[in-house]
C-alpha cells in the first residue's frame, strides 16, 4: 500500500545517454573528416580509399576511446561491433544497387504498349513504343502455372507424409527433398530435354518448360509446407482422432484447412522461385516472339527468356527492353512476397 | 469378445475376470488408399533424382564411352566432322576438366568474399540489432535470396563489373606477387574473379539465413552465463556463440558453394569462357560447366548435345555431393541447442 503512492518511473539504465550518443556521432564525424584530409593528403584516391579510411578510423578512434574509459575487454568489443556493422551495410550495398539501378534503367523502357502487343512484327532492336511483351507475360503465366499444377499435390503430398505419416523413409525423404533443392536450373531443362524432348516430343514447347520449372519449384514448396505443418500443433490431430475421424479425414478436414493461409505462402515462395529461371526455359521453351497460348505446340516465350533476348541482342534499344522486362519482373516478385509476408503474419497471429 | 452382460452371473460363481479385450489398429480403405499415396508423394522426390541420373547418364553414355576417363580429366573440346557433316565420335575430343576447374575457382572465390560478410551479417542481425532493423534486415534479405539470376546477370554485367574489375587492378597492384594474382597479360575484363564476385551477392543472403538460424539456436543458458561472469558481447561471441555454431555456418558456407557452382545465367554474363586451365584468377579467361553448356547448346549437333548431356551429369553430380555434405552438417548443428 506504501509502494503503490511512490510513482517508480521505469528507466533503461542500458540504454545510451545523450552524452554518449553525442560522443559516437563525434567519432563518426571525426573519422569522416579525418578520411577526407588522409585521402586529400595521400596518394590514395577513390570511394574505395574514402571508405577503406573511414572504417579504419572508426576503429582506431573507438578503440582508443574505450580503451581509456572502460579498459581493453570493451575496446575489443567495440571493434567486433563496428565490424558487425560494417557487415550489415556490405550486404544492403548490393540489394539498394540492384533496385535503385533497376529502377532507374527500367522507367525508360516502360511504356504501356508492352502489356497490349508482342514481338512478333518487331525485332529487339524496334524503337521501344513498338512491340511488348505481353507474349512473355502469358508465356510465362502458362509455364507458372504448369508448374504449379504439377508440384503443388507432390510438394504437399511429400510434406504430408514427412509431417503426418512419418513412415520409414521420412529421413531418407527429408535429405533428398533438401538435395533436390540445390539442383543447378540448368541440370532441370537437361533433363526434361533428355527424357521427354528428344526421344517423345521433339519440338520444344511451353509444357517442356512447365515440367523442368516444376522440378526447382517441387522442393521449394515441399520444404515450406513441412514447415507450415510442423507449426499446427498436434492438439488438433488428436482432437480430429479422438472424434474418430480416420487419418485421412483429420488430415484433410482439420489439419490442412488449418495450414491453408501457411500453404499459400508455400505456392507464393514456390511461384517466386521459379518465376525468374532463365537457363531452363533457354533449352526447353523455344522462347517464341509471337503470342501463343496452347502449351503442347509451339515455341512459347516467357519473360526471362525475353530478357535474356533483348540482353544478348546487345544494342541500346535492347537492352532498354531487357531493364523494362526485368523490372516488371522485380514488381512481381515483389508482389508475390508482400503477399506471402502478408499471409505469414496472418498465421503467426492466429 | 464378447463381456458377459452385468448382473447376469454375479450372483452365482466366482468373480471372473473378463478376457483382455484386443486392440487393433486396422486402418480403413481410405486411410490404406491415403497413406499410399502420400508414401507415393513423397517419394516423388527420390524418384525424379533417380530419373535426372538415369536420362543424363543414358544420353551422355556414348560420349562417356568413347572419352573415358579424359571427360573430367581433358581440356579439349573440339567437334570434328566428316565430309558429309556427321560428327566423328573418335577423333572428337569432349574434355572439361578447364570448366570443372572453373566453377570450383569461381565458387571458391564467391565464398571466400560472401562468408565473412555474411557471418559478420548474421551476428549483427542476432546479437546487436534492435528489433525492427532485424524485422526488416531479414525481409530485405529473403527477399534479394528470391531475385533471379538473370536479374544478377544483368545487373552484375552493367553495374557491379566495372567496380569488380577495379578492385581486380587494385588487387593486382598490391598483391600481384602472391600466384594467383598474377598476370601473363594485362586483361582484366570478364575474369573469375569478377564472376566470383557477382556470385558472392548472390550467396550471401543464403548464407547469412542459414548462420542466422544457427546463432539464433545457441543455448540461452550459456549465453546467459557468459554475461553473468562479466563478459562484453565480444567475448561471449567468442567464447560460446562461434564454438556452437562454427560447423553450422560450415555448412551454409557449403550450400553457398553448392548454388554458385550450379549458376548459368549470371555467370554467362560476366565471365570469359576460355578453354584452358586458367590458375590465375584476375586474367579474362575463366569456365563454367553451367555456363558452357548454355553457350554450346545453341549450335551443337546431335553428338556434341550428347556431351553436353554428360557435363550436365557431372554438373549434376558435382552439385549433388556438395548439397548433401553441407545439409547433413547444418542438419547435425541445428536442434543440439536449447
Amino acid at each position: 500500500m506504501i509502494n503503490s503512492k511512490v510513482a517508480v518511473k521505469p528507466g533503461k539504465p542500458w540504454a545510451a545517454t545523450p552524452r554518449e550518443r553525442a560522443l559516437d556521432l563525434g567519432a563518426i564525424l571525426l573519422a569522416a573528416v579525418g578520411s577526407f584530409a588522409l585521402v586529400a593528403l595521400s596518394e590514395l584516391k577513390g570511394k574505395l580509399a574514402y571508405a577503406g579510411v573511414f572504417f579504419l578510423l572508426i576503429i582506431v578512434i573507438n578503440f582508443i576511446h574505450n580503451y581509456l574509459s572502460r579498459g581493453i575487454a570493451t575496446a575489443k568489443d567495440s571493434i567486433a561491433s563496428t565490424f558487425a556493422v560494417a557487415g550489415v551495410l556490405i550486404t544492403l550495398l548490393p540489394i539498394t544497387s540492384i533496385m535503385f539501378s533497376i529502377f532507374e534503367r527500367g522507367k525508360t523502357g516502360f511504356k504501356l504498349n508492352l502489356f497490349t502487343s508482342d514481338m512478333k512484327l518487331n525485332g529487339p532492336n524496334d524503337p521501344l513504343n513498338q512491340g511488348g511483351l505481353l507474349h512473355a507475360l502469358t508465356g510465362s503465366g502458362i509455364m507458372v502455372g504448369i508448374a504449379l499444377i504439377i508440384s503443388l499435390p507432390i510438394g504437399i503430398l511429400t510434406a504430408i507424409y514427412l509431417t503426418e505419416i512419418k513412415g520409414f523413409f521420412t529421413r531418407p525423404i527429408r535429405f533428398l527433398v533438401q538435395a533436390m533443392s540445390g539442383v543447378p536450373s540448368i541440370v532441370a531443362g537437361l533433363f526434361i530435354l533428355s527424357a521427354i524432348v528428344f526421344p517423345i516430343t521433339k519440338t520444344p514447347s511451353g509444357l517442356m518448360g512447365g515440367l523442368a520449372l516444376s522440378i526447382l519449384m517441387i522442393p521449394t514448396i515441399a520444404r515450406t509446407s513441412e514447415e507450415v505443418l510442423l507449426l499446427i500443433p498436434p492438439d488438433l490431430r488428436e482432437a480430429g482422432i479422438a472424434l474418430g475421424g480416420t487419418q485421412w479425414r483429420t488430415i484433410s478436414q482439420i489439419v490442412v484447412p488449418a495450414a491453408k493461409s501457411g500453404l499459400m505462402t508455400a505456392i507464393i515462395l514456390g511461384v517466386a522461385r521459379v518465376a525468374g529461371e532463365t537457363a531452363p526455359l533457354v533449352l526447353v521453351s523455344g522462347g517464341g516472339d509471337a503470342l501463343n497460348l496452347n502449351p503442347t505446340s509451339g515455341p512459347m516465350g516467357s519473360f526471362p527468356f525475353y530478357i535474356w533476348k533483348s540482353f544478348t541482342f546487345g544494342t541500346t534499344e535492347s537492352i532498354a527492353r531487357a531493364w523494362a522486362g526485368i523490372f516488371i519482373l522485380l514488381v512481381l516478385i515483389f508482389i508475390l512476397f508482400i503477399a506471402a509476408r502478408l499471409l505469414g503474419g496472418d498465421r503467426k497471429k492466429k | 469378445m464378447s463381456t458377459t452382460a452385468p448382473g447376469a452371473k454375479s450372483a452365482t460363481s466366482t468373480i471372473s475376470t473378463p478376457a483382455k479385450r484386443e486392440i487393433t489398429t486396422k486402418p480403413r480403405l481410405s486411410d490404406k488408399v491415403f497413406r499410399g499415396v502420400a508414401t507415393t508423394g513423397g517419394l516423388s522426390s527420390l524418384v525424379i533424382l533417380g530419373l535426372i541420373f538415369v536420362f543424363l547418364a543414358f544420353q551422355g553414355f556414348q560420349v562417356l564411352r568413347s572419352e573415358g576417363l579424359g571427360f573430367i580429366t581433358g581440356s579439349n573440346w573440339e567437334v570434328v566432322q566428316d565430309n558429309v557433316g556427321n560428327t566423328n565420335l573418335e577423333a572428337s575430343q569432349f574434355g572439361i576438366a578447364a570448366m570443372l576447374i572453373g566453377t570450383v575457382i569461381c565458387a571458391t572465390i564467391a565464398v571466400i568474399i560472401a562468408v565473412p560478410i555474411s557471418v559478420l551479417c548474421a551476428l549483427y542481425l542476432t546479437f546487436y540489432a534492435p528489433n525492427f532493423i532485424k524485422r526488416l534486415m531479414v525481409a530485405l534479405i529473403d527477399l534479394m535470396a528470391a531475385f533471379p539470376s538473370i536479374l544478377f546477370g544483368m545487373w552484375g554485367y552493367f553495374v557491379l563489373m566495372p567496380h569488380a574489375e577495379y578492385w581486380a587492378q587494385l588487387l593486382h597492384k598490391y598483391f600481384g606477387w602472391l600466384p594467383f594474382f598474377k598476370m601473363d597479360v594485362d586483361i582484366f575484363e570478364r575474369s573469375p574473379f569478377v564472376a566470383g564476385v557477382v556470385l558472392s551477392t548472390m550467396i550471401i543472403p543464403i548464407i547469412t539465413s542459414v548462420s542466422r538460424e544457427i546463432f539464433s539456436q545457441t543455448p540461452l543458458d550459456r549465453i546467459q552465463a557468459a554475461y553473468a561472469l562479466g563478459s562484453t558481447r565480444w567475448a561471449m561471441i567468442k567464447a560460446v556463440v562461434i564454438p556452437y555454431g562454427r560447423s553450422g555456418v560450415v555448412g551454409g558456407a557449403m550450400l553457398g558453394l553448392g548454388r554458385a557452382m550450379g549458376e548459368t545465367v549470371a555467370v554467362y554474363t560476366v565471365l570469359n569462357l576460355v578453354y584452358q586451365i586458367n590458375w590465375q584468377v584476375l586474367i579474362g579467361a575463366g569456365g563454367n560447366v553451367a555456363s558452357m553448356i548454355l553457350l554450346k547448346f545453341g549450335e551443337a549437333g546431335p553428338t556434341e548435345t550428347k556431351a553436353l548431356m554428360a557435363a550436365g551429369l557431372a554438373l549434376f553430380i558435382l552439385t549433388l555431393i556438395v548439397n548433401s555434405a553441407a545439409n547433413v552438417i547444418v542438419t547435425k548443428t541445428g536442434g543440439k541447442g536449447r
